[in-house]
């Protein structure tokens, strides 16, 4: 699924710049956990989480994730943005809180971690 | 490769470089008052064969080592240039491809044309064959270097090296405490292991143990090191600090048992899955601590 579409489906705002939209990802995981993260997530995944500082970005940065979105309309500080555009990750911030991010996209097709083999 | 291939290549090039990256920025001009006995003097200093005239800013014709001789043989030194350049000029865009100019020299013979910008006309350059051949030996020069590069550095870097052993020693040092930097030594490995052209599954449970670790020199140390020792066969990896160190390893070492202060765990980190996260990244793992004098950590993946 393109960025793009998973941020209409979230009704979500986009942080970095408007190129990540193309970007796609194969699978997603919420999580605020980010050892859980490290742990059970395989590459090309969408990241949601309600935690908002830079190690966010070092944790999708280590397991390749592709992207991240943070639900319940929680903006990062500047330096979480700014680490995310050095490591070329789009980040985006939807309204909704974790439980219906994940049921809508989950209801639109995108699976989760542990159905995908890597 | 063979002959037909290299012209492939030139051609292409021919097609990807805009006339702008290759022509001559520094434009000598005239204007159409000189005389045709200063043209001498520009010439030669300048070691040029032709010149455009531009009139107050305006491109208004060219004049050439041609029309020079052609008046001295005349004794027409002392009339103005505007009486004797060609009016009518053919120029070329700065952002239209090479194979353009490179037509436009083969059809109309020209020794040079001045190069003008597409949104206002203004000059910008001026292009010569000898320009062209340059733009090109450049570039292909250019694509050789990167590609050495790219063979020097990428997989073949230990098939590369002759020696009965090779291994490559990456330290990183890091700082307990610095929450804000904690991630950042893993981040550079990650680099560094995929400019030498590491599988990217060995690169992730790599760099998902040295994170981890990494994050447990932060939160717990005051300092330590990750040592990645990279060999044909074999990748170790150490995590070295110097203390406080674990009391109950085993306990440690259970998934979830964790002594993290709170501000950590608000921070995603400290839920007790470190070490159980380390192992399971690892073919082979060990660790060793004691109290008062620190922790050593060390994990092996296997590449073959």
């Amino acid at each position: 699924m393109k960025i793009r579409e998973l941020k209409e489906i979230l009704e979500a705002e986009i942080l970095t710049d408007t190129s990540g939209l193309e970007i796609e990802v194969k699978m997603a995981c919420g999580a605020d956990l980010m050892s859980d993260v490290l742990s059970f997530t395989k590459a090309r995944a969408l990241l949601l989480t309600g935690l908002t500082n830079s190690q966010v970005i070092r944790t999708a940065e280590i397991s390749d994730m592709k992207a991240i979105c943070f639900v319940r309309g929680k903006k990062p500080p500047t330096e979480t943005i700014d680490l995310a555009k050095e490591k070329n990750i789009p980040l985006l911030v939807t309204n909704l809180p974790m439980y219906e991010s994940c049921g809508r996209l989950y209801q639109k097709g995108l699976p989760g971690c542990s159905e995908i083999e890597e | 490769m063979d002959a037909k291939e290299k012209i492939s290549v030139i051609q292409e090039l021919a097609y990807e470089l805009k006339v702008g990256e290759v022509m001559k920025k520094e434009v000598i001009t005239v204007s159409p008052n000189n005389l045709i006995a200063d043209l001498r003097e520009i010439l030669r200093d300048n070691r040029i064969s032709g010149t455009p005239v531009v009139d107050k800013g305006k491109l208004v014709g060219i004049i050439s080592l041609e029309d020079f001789i052609k008046c001295l043989l005349d004794g027409e030194m002392e009339i103005p240039v505007s009486q004797k350049m060609t009016q009518s000029i053919q120029t070329l865009y700065e952002d239209e491809p090479l194979i353009h100019a490179i037509n436009k020299f083969e059809k109309l013979n020209y020794g040079r044309f001045p190069v003008v910008a597409r949104e206002n006309g203004k000059l910008v350059g001026i292009i010569t064959k000898g320009d062209i051949i340059h733009g090109l030996l450049q570039r292909l020069e250019n694509e050789y270097y990167e590609e050495e590069i790219k063979r020097l550095r990428a997989s073949h870097f230990f098939e590369d090296i002759i020696a009965d052993e090779s291994r490559i020693i990456l330290q990183y040092n890091i700082v307990g405490n610095d929450f804000k930097r904690a991630g950042e030594s893993s981040s550079r490995l990650k680099k560094t292991l995929t400019r030498l052209g590491i599988r990217p599954q060995v690169i992730r449970r790599l760099t998902i143990a040295s994170y981890e670790a990494e994050m447990n020199i932060v939160i717990f140390t005051s300092q330590g090191k990750i040592i990645t020792n990279i060999q044909p066969s074999q990748i170790k990896l150490s995590a070295i600090d110097s203390g406080p160190g674990i009391p109950d390893v085993e306990q440690a070492m259970q998934p979830g048992f964790s002594t993290a202060p709170d501000w950590i765990r608000e921070m995603g980190f400290g839920a007790g899955m470190g070490l159980a996260n380390i192992k399971k990244c690892a073919d082979e793992f060990s660790i060793n601590s004691k109290v008062g004098q620190g922790t050593q950590i060390e994990i092996i993946i296997n590449l073959e």
